[in-house]
């Protein structure tokens, strides 16, 4: 138990500004999925080590996350079926190539 | 609020989602078992079970009927619950209906079963009082209409659509619920009403005031995602022109309403004691996204484009009127529920007008398979009766009396100038100005453009009754605006306390 709370947020947030990076720089949208994911895995971080260090009680941090975890694979789950409807159509998964529409 | 034990009575509170539950199943197992040429009843299947469903929520969950506090506190059965429960049940049959006829999607069972499974997300997100509850639902609404969005598979705007909501919804998504993370942090509970009692006001109490702030910029970048605000507001005119038009009317409206019932409940419930930070956030995000909105519609030459910059800007008023909240709080003579009960009232008006002008346009371009504002030219010769409800539809968008329309402005502005936001109600005249201008030119081209071709557009007839319906709706929340604005002031003094 040396390791302060502060440690976690610090790695949750530095995981979540990378997975923002990820999203805002990637040209492929499974790379910009991964960027996703890595943002959810830093709320799961957070949620853990809040339940953990706070003394909350119940154990509903630990539930919070293993929803988050479920929604997850969800969003992945239809995520990539709508890249492979792209892909199928366009033989592209870059998102800059992906622009029929303009104003 | 008091949480009770659970019994067994509580689970009438949730009737309408269960009635929508097996509304799903009924409409799969009929989607197996039909042939192909009998599957466009699946539409009305469909729009039944929506209708059975707003009847068992007039009959068993009217507010006061049951308590809130049920379900472990999970959810709470107020007048606000039950008013937009009501709207996205009544936006759920009429999109149903609209896209029974469709060639494509009308004949696909999937995609009814996919849009019950987003009304019943979206009822949540308006009763759910809890933060775990509160992703969830979200979460169950969004995923539904990203599938939805891109459901026209031989459709290469279609799936394009559906890939930038889904992108752009995940990220904002996801960036809410780190701020969501952060408030059971600060609170140790997930319950709104708990976390709200532990934050307190700004700068008194344990939570040090920047990150409360941060948390609040989440939750306005998640928000603001889903009710279209500049500038968070890229994806929606792409989407809204690929995506299926059922569906684009679907979004604009129901899915709008959805997050403006989850900002109020959050901003209201969670952080009333900085609401001197977020009301000047929210303001200037009105501003922009009014003043943006209107100014891209104008030069739009497509219908859904234009009409999907509209419905930014609309979003622009609604934000407006949540702004006043504050102001009018600290001047003591009137409460913050009129702001609240005047966006409620909006956006069950919103409702209704945009469901219609929807309506039209899914006719118009089906028969002449395009969506320019030009092919509507001299429809008022061709089909009357569909000209007229367009212009009903664009007037009451534009603010004129006596539609639905002009009441929901002036309810918006008289909030606005009471919190002493004069600037915002100038800007928002000036805006409202603006967006007649380009709703009078569609208008022009209907009734004054010579019909490239003379014959009537096909109307089917849950079509007319969809029409019909909502139509008379923006007349008389209009012209009887009394009850419906009672209900909309009752919705919002439940959001506060």
């Amino acid at each position: 138990m040396s390791i302060p709370l502060s440690w976690y947020l610090a790695l949750s947030a530095a995981l979540f500004s990378i997975g923002v990076f990820g999203v805002l720089s990637r040209r492929n949208a499974v790379g910009v999925l991964m960027g996703v994911e890595l943002m959810l895995n830093a709320v799961n971080i957070n949620l853990v080590a809040f339940w953990h260090y706070g003394a909350f009680g119940p154990s509903t941090g630990l539930a919070f996350a293993l929803i988050v975890i479920a929604i997850a694979a969800a969003e992945a789950a239809v995520g990539l079926a709508l890249i492979i409807s792209v892909y199928r159509r366009r033989k592209t998964v870059v998102v800059d190539d992906v622009n029929l529409m303009k104003f | 609020m008091n949480i009770q034990p659970f019994e067994p009575s509580h689970l009438l509170a949730l009737a309408p989602e269960i009635v929508l539950v097996i509304s799903a199943a009924v409409i799969m197992l009929a989607d197996v078992n039909r042939g192909r040429e009998r599957k466009r009843e699946l539409g009305v299947v469909a729009a039944l079970g929506f209708g059975a469903a707003l009847v068992a929520a007039l009959l068993f969950t009217l507010p006061g009927l049951t308590a809130d506090g049920q379900f472990g506190g999970m959810i709470r059965n107020d007048t606000a619950a039950f008013a937009f429960r009501i709207l996205f049940l009544f936006a759920g049959m009429v999109t149903a209906l609209i896209a029974t006829d469709s060639p494509v999607i009308g004949k696909e069972g999937e995609f009814f079963l996919v849009l019950t499974g987003s009304v019943i997300g979206m009822n949540f997100m308006a009763l759910s009082t809890d933060l775990v509850m509160l992703y969830l639902s979200i979460e169950a609404s969004s995923i539904a209409l990203y599938a939805l969005a891109g459901s026209l598979r031989e459709s290469d705007k279609s799936a394009e659509s559906g890939l930038k909501y889904f992108l752009f919804g995940a990220f904002t998504s996801t960036v809410l619920l780190y701020g969501f993370s952060l408030l059971y942090g600060f609170a140790g509970s997930t319950n709104l009403y708990e976390i709200g009692a532990r934050l307190g006001e700004a700068g008194v109490g344990g939570v040090p005031t920047l990150p409360v702030i941060l948390t609040l910029l989440t939750v306005v970048v998640g928000l603001g995602f889903k009710i279209s605000a500049v500038p968070f507001h890229f994806w929606a005119p792409d989407v809204y022109e690929g995506a299926p038009t059922p569906i684009t009317a679907f979004l604009s409206v129901a899915s709008k309403a959805a997050g403006f019932a989850v900002l109020l409940r959050l901003l209201l419930t969670v952080f009333p004691g900085y609401a001197g930070i977020w009301t000047g956030i929210i303001a200037a995000l009105a501003l922009l996204t009014m003043t943006i909105g209107n100014l891209l519609a104008m030069q739009q030459r497509n219908i859904k484009r234009l009409l999907a910059y509209s419905s930014i800007a609309q979003a622009g008023y609604i934000l407006l009127g949540l702004a006043a909240y504050y102001n009018l709080n600290t001047d003591g003579n009137v409460g913050g529920e009129h702001a609240i009960g005047a966006v409620v009232y909006y956006l069950g008006m919103y409702t209704l007008t945009n469901l219609v002008a929807f309506g039209v346009i899914i006719l118009v371009s089906r028969i002449t398979g395009s969506d320019e504002i030009a092919d509507f030219s001299g429809l008022s010769r061709r089909s009357p009766g569909l000209a007229l409800a367009m212009l009903v539809a664009l007037l009451s968008l534009g603010g004129i009396p006596p539609l639905a329309g002009f009441f929901g402005k002036l309810y918006l502005f008289a909030a606005a100038a009471e919190a002493n936001l004069l600037w915002l109600v100038v800007a928002g005249a000036i805006n409202a100005l603006l967006a007649l201008y380009y709703y009078l030119i569609v208008i022009k081209v209907i009734y004054l453009g010579q019909p490239k071709d003379e014959a009537t557009v096909p109307v089917s007839r849950p079509y007319v009754f969809a029409l019909w319906v909502c139509s008379i709706g923006v007349i008389l929340v209009g012209v009887l605006a009394g009850p419906f604005v009672q209900i909309a002031q009752a919705a919002g003094t439940n959001f506060l306390r």
